[in-house]
């Protein structure tokens, strides 16, 4: 101990690591219950749930894609870099990330818009001339890539917030569970996006 | 981690070919998709997504790295779920 009333903040570094795997293992829940509704209904209405899923574009899907994985990528890296010390690297590839994340937001933007101003959207008069079939594929799909997208605004806040404290030195090469947390984060964004982008736009 | 535990630094490109085998699995899942296949185009899709999830569980979410522990408890809820999903469709399908 040196002379300074210096007081160790409590840390634990592994225990903060397990609470956020605790946490995604609720999240990772929550879709497969949203998963197993889908596939009991698409059991129920394959016919439907057939000419639905041809209205969505597997380009914009399979674009949404490469853009989640690369961005999983980089905040990968930004672990690596902090570890390596390198803070204006790690700052770069979080940065990136946030960057990505606002791609796949706006190419979702113009997805969900098209959608709507061609008339489909829950509760609209031409869902409501459809089949049962149809109108659960669109409500499902409506509820399932908007808690995924809502999952996305919250992980670039994470993310941002994080930037910041790698900014002012509070995480650092010797401290950076919380960067560790918000890349396990934005993981599960991405892996959630793994299964809902065949379930929606690749099974036809 | 500087708590006495060594850690593991992951190298940058071990993640960039990560990143490519998940981009060759994605544009794979999107090919057979396109094909007729029939019922074979769900478990096709399905067995793509299940790859891609374990190498980004493994490798991005370092549990290949990590205490043993996690990757148990991920296997868990992972057998948790598929065990649900089952026993739904056994419902559904002799109900």
């Amino acid at each position: 101990m040196n002379n300074h009333a210096h007081i160790d903040e409590h840390r634990d570094d592994e225990g903060a690591k397990t609470g956020m795997w605790i946490f995604i293992f609720t999240e990772l829940l929550l879709f497969g219950g949203l998963f197993i509704v889908y596939s009991v209904y698409r059991y129920l209405n394959p016919m439907a749930f057939h000419l639905a899923a041809e209205e969505l574009d597997v380009v914009v899907g399979t674009v949404n894609t490469v853009i989640l994985l690369v961005s999983s990528m980089t905040i990968a890296m930004a672990i690596t870099s902090i570890q390596l010390k390198n803070k204006k690297l790690t700052l770069i590839l979080m940065g990136v990330t946030i960057l990505l994340a606002i791609i796949f937001m706006v190419n979702k933007y113009f997805e969900w818009t098209g959608k709507i101003s061609h008339g489909i959207f829950p509760g609209s008069e031409i869902l409501h001339q459809s089949s049962q079939g149809e109108i659960l594929f669109f409500g499902l799909y409506y509820a399932m890539t908007g808690l995924h997208a809502l999952h996305i605004v919250i992980g670039v806040g994470f993310i941002a917030y994080v930037m910041w404290l790698v900014k002012t030195d509070d995480v650092k090469h010797d401290d950076y569970v919380i960067l560790e947390n918000s890349a396990l984060y934005w993981h599960l964004v991405d892996l959630i996006w793994i299964f809902l982008f065949p379930l929606f736009y690749l099974i036809t | 981690m500087d708590n006495g535990q060594h850690t593991h630094i992951v190298k940058y490109s071990t993640f960039v070919w990560i990143l490519i085998i998940l981009l060759v699995l994605t544009f794979s899942s999107v090919a057979i998709t396109q094909l007729d296949l029939g019922v074979y185009t769900v478990t096709g899709a399905l067995l793509f997504a299940s790859v891609k999830s374990v190498i980004v569980l493994m490798y991005f979410m370092h549990l290949k790295f990590d205490k043993k522990f996690y990757a148990i408890m991920m296997a868990g809820i992972a057998l948790l779920l598929t065990s649900v999903i089952i026993v739904t469709f056994l419902d559904y399908l002799y109900r």
